[in-house]
């Protein structure tokens, strides 16, 4: 185990050459392919400071191994926030390893997901360079946006050192619109007319759960009452009940998005949002972000399951998320199919990575 | 000032090769769509960056993206260099044609494919114009992204540049409304990134192909996000002696954690110029303009609008006005959406910068901006986003004064350095194109430029897609160097190697 104290360092460990993993806060060191054994374990622990919080500017600059947590809280002192709230119940996990698989929440209804947050990235290459992109300010358009590429890529492209974000104020009076409903179509429904009002939602949720299911809204602001008021009265035939005292509602949310034992994987499904309906049918037990188009199915952990669900919500894309090695080693993680797309990708691996060091065999293709 | 070199003289082989690709373009596309005479090809020369000319020796108009793949694979068998146009209202040359070869104009391909309300998506060919999507979807949803020129320019266009717009302060960029493309890469294969649903399994490729300018690509099919239209816009101009004061507001807003629409300045130069133009009566002695519109729910909007007049009396606003009407606020806009044009009628000539500043920083570059202007003897009217710091300086000058034009570029060139010495950005949504390529080595360091090569060689290893663009410096991009191939079975995710 190593534990690089700058990005220098640890862009001389890549050109070392050796078969590296990086880990950060060990949360999610269980997702993706089992991929092949690392001859190095490189640690972001020392690389946690919060560099910068430029509250004026509305961003931040954190190093990979500073926890999501910590920064949180430096910027609750200005009232502001990063939007994006991802499951973290030991409050360990680190910015580097919530980018790096694109990890999100609740609020990826109103500010997007991690690629829309991170505007600039340093990263550590195989050829042992470090390489930024991106910039400190939310606008810009100079050269590539390799933030982007680096979202989600699980450290197979390179070790992110540090990011750049942008931050939001805290949203003032927070309340949640909670519609219950045992009817796929008619929580479909119900999510459909709250994606169609001009309210501005913090967060739009379904959660689904043995033939029970609830929709949640949640809305902030000056008006806050009032638009809940409103959005009760779309709401028609379910049991609504509006809810000040919000926090445990939407942590509960959260923590559907893991899988709860080694008895539970859990499957992300991407899907055009009017498609919910089908994505319910064909889940056990789920929490959706009903206007996004994402849905975090928990099934039990075989591949027979897996694969009933994949046809089942097909052709959205469906990955495995968390779940025991002895499923993720025997099915196809990522559920990518060979084709140009696949191709191309291999081919900037190729470019980034040509020894294939970083993280190997983690990714979708056996990248 | 004129960049335009001497006639390209092209050699034997040159105009053979050309001929020969001519005559396969012809079948792809139809004799009618390609297009071989001078007086046809002018038209071309250059983009909206009237600095930079280029007639191209070609060009073709295919009509759907089974004839621009056909047309790129054409190019890739000969060896010939492409550049693809949408509208040709950018601002940094990025469509500029290259001397040897082909020009591909998208404009035939204006379709709207599919408005799916239900999914909040549109699927349109590149072609189609920005503002037509808003127009596909209204006036229950719109198209949040809003460049000036959103009347002619082409959505193709818009998701190279990853085009903003005065909205995007609150609403974000191209790259977070496109949830889809069908690109044709530069040996003319195609690939689907994305479609309707967000974060499909891989590399974001999508993300990284919005924005890059050209250079890895044709999206031949572009999946949108559209948002419901807000239920209410209010706007208001505050009149300031000077900027300073005007970005005092900003902050003040920007730290009440209010997030407008749109936060618009002017400077005394511009309000006098847009003035000439759009007669909304507005004091031309006043040193700046804060636009600042807000939209989203009615009972929210009201609580806030308050404030935020509070806010521009209590930094020193000596004037207030509130749009009463939609017809007020489509002429506080006029005002704001003329600066360009009317900078034509307090000068010949002009440079439009478009760097970046963190917003905290506005005044004190400013104030660089105006002392360079001192220096250089030379007028810069500025007008900008203020709510994300998108300056845009407009240098003024004569080129038929021997010298100016040169002088009037030295000074762009030390305002964009002033804007990154604050921490900010060469361009906010221009892009690099030829216009801004030589300044990147003063923003990026050559690990940072080498990195963009190793993405752009992926996708386009023989360098014909837009050659010339965004890299300071042409760079070839040989093999793939090291060992490491990916075993079919890796590759299928069934062994691992050790």
């Amino acid at each position: 185990m190593q534990r690089p104290a700058s990005a220098q360092e640890v862009a001389e460990l890549l050109a070392e050459g050796r078969v590296t993993r990086p880990v950060g806060g060990r949360t999610k060191l269980d997702w993706g392919s089992p991929g092949s054994p690392a001859e190095l374990e490189l640690s972001t622990e020392r690389l946690d400071a919060v560099v910068e919080h430029n509250a004026g500017d509305l961003t931040a600059v954190l190093q990979a191994g500073a926890r999501l947590a910590d920064a949180q809280a430096v910027f609750a002192r200005a009232g502001q926030r990063l939007a994006l709230d991802p499951p973290d119940l030991g409050a360990r996990a680190t910015i580097g390893g919530v980018v790096a698989t694109s990890d999100s929440g609740p609020l990826r209804h109103h500010y997007g997901g991690v690629r829309e947050l991170v505007i600039g990235v340093q990263v550590a290459l195989a050829d042992g360079t470090v390489a930024r992109a991106g910039s400190r300010v939310i606008k810009n358009v100079a050269g590539y946006d390799l933030a982007k590429l680096m979202c989600g890529s699980f450290g197979t492209l390179g070790v992110i050192c540090e990011v750049i974000v942008r931050l939001h104020p805290q949203p003032v009076d927070p309340v949640t619109v909670l519609a219950h409903g045992a009817d796929p179509r008619e929580l479909t429904r119900a999510a459909g007319t709250l994606r169609r009002l001009p309210l501005e939602l913090e967060a739009l949720d379904v959660r689904w759960d043995r033939r029970q299911g609830a929709l949640l809204a949640q809305v902030a602001g000056r008006a806050a009452r009032a638009n809940a008021q409103a959005i009760a009265g779309q709401l028609g035939d379910l049991e609504v009940e509006i809810v000040a005292e919000d926090h445990t509602l939407w942590e509960d949310q959260r923590a559907r998005q893991r899988a709860a034992a080694d008895e539970q994987a859990v499957a992300r499904v991407s899907f055009a949002p009017a498609e919910l309906e089908r994505v319910l049918r064909a889940s056990p037990s789920a929490v959706a972000r009903a206007g996004a188009g994402m849905a975090w199915v928990s099934l039990e952990p075989s591949p027979e399951a897996l694969a009933a669900l994949r046809t089942a919500v097909s052709p959205w894309p469906c990955v495995l998320l968390d779940g025991p090695e002895a499923l993720r080693s025997t099915v196809d993680v990522w559920g990518l199919a060979e084709g140009p797309e696949l191709a191309l990708m291999r081919r900037v691996k190729a470019r980034f990575d040509p020894g294939g060091i970083c993280n190997r065999g983690r990714f979708a293709g056996g990248m | 000032m004129h960049l335009a070199p001497g006639r390209y003289i092209y050699t034997d082989v040159e105009r053979a090769l050309l001929r020969r690709l001519a005559t396969r373009l012809q079948s792809i596309c139809g004799e009618e769509h390609v297009l071989e005479h001078e007086h046809d090809l002018f038209t071309y020369a250059s983009d909206g960056l009237l600095q930079y000319s280029v007639v191209p020796p070609l060009a073709v108009l295919p009509g759907d993206g089974a004839e621009v793949s056909a047309v790129v694979h054409a190019c890739h068998e000969l060896g010939v260099p492409w550049v693809a146009r949408g509208s040709g209202s950018g601002l940094s040359g990025g469509a500029l044609p290259v001397e040897h070869g082909l020009l591909i104009v998208l404009s035939r391909m204006r379709r709207i494919l599919e408005v799916d309300l239900d999914n909040q998506r549109v699927v349109v060919e590149p072609g189609v114009t920005n503002v037509a999507v808003s127009h596909a979807v209204g006036p229950d949803y719109f198209y949040p992204p809003d460049p000036s020129s959103q009347i002619v320019c082409s959505i193709g266009g818009n998701v190279s540049e990853n085009s903003g717009g005065a909205h995007c302060f609150k609403y974000g960029f191209t790259t977070n409304y496109v949830t889809g493309l069908e690109v044709v890469l530069a040996d003319g294969e195609v690939v689907q990134l994305g479609g309707k649903a967000l974060e499909p399994p891989g590399y974001d490729l999508l993300g990284a192909f919005v924005g890059s300018e050209g250079t890895l690509g044709i999206a031949t099919r572009i999946t949108l996000r559209v948002i419901p239209s807000p239920e209410a816009v209010r706007c208001l101009v505050a009149f300031f002696d000077s900027v300073e004061p005007a970005g005092d507001a900003v902050s003040a807003i920007v730290a009440a954690g209010t997030v407008p629409g749109a936060i618009e300045m002017m400077d005394g130069l511009s309000i006098g110029a847009s003035e000439q133009m759009a007669h909304a009566g507005w004091p031309v002695e006043a040193g700046a303009a804060l636009i600042v519109e807000l939209d989203g729910p009615a009972a929210e909007l009201e609580a806030r609008f308050d404030e935020i007049e509070a806010l521009c009396r209590q930094s020193g606003a000596t004037e207030l006005r509130v749009a009463r009407d939609e017809t007020e606020r489509t002429l506080f806009w006029k005002m704001r959406k003329s600066a360009f044009p009317a900078a034509g009628r307090i000068s010949p000539h002009y440079f439009v910068q478009d760097g970046v500043v963190p917003r905290t920083r506005l005044t004190g570059v400013l104030g660089r901006i105006q002392s360079l202007s001192d220096e250089y003897g030379l007028k810069v009217a500025n007008v900008f986003h203020a709510g994300d710091g998108n300056l845009h300086p407009l240098v003024c000058y004569d080129g038929h004064i021997p010298g100016e034009a040169e002088r009037a570029e030295e000074l762009s060139g030390r305002i964009l350095e002033a804007c990154l010495e604050a921490g900010g950005s060469l361009t906010g949504e221009h892009g690099v194109g030829v216009d801004k390529k030589r300044y990147m080595p003063r923003m990026f360091s050559e690990p940072d430029l080498s990195a963009f090569q190793k993405l752009r060689c992926a996708f386009d290893p023989d360098g014909l897609a837009n050659p010339g663009k965004v890299m300071p410096t042409p760079r070839l991009c040989g093999e793939v160097p090291g060992p490491y191939r990916v075993h079919p079975l890796e590759a299928a995710g069934l062994a691992e190697r050790f």
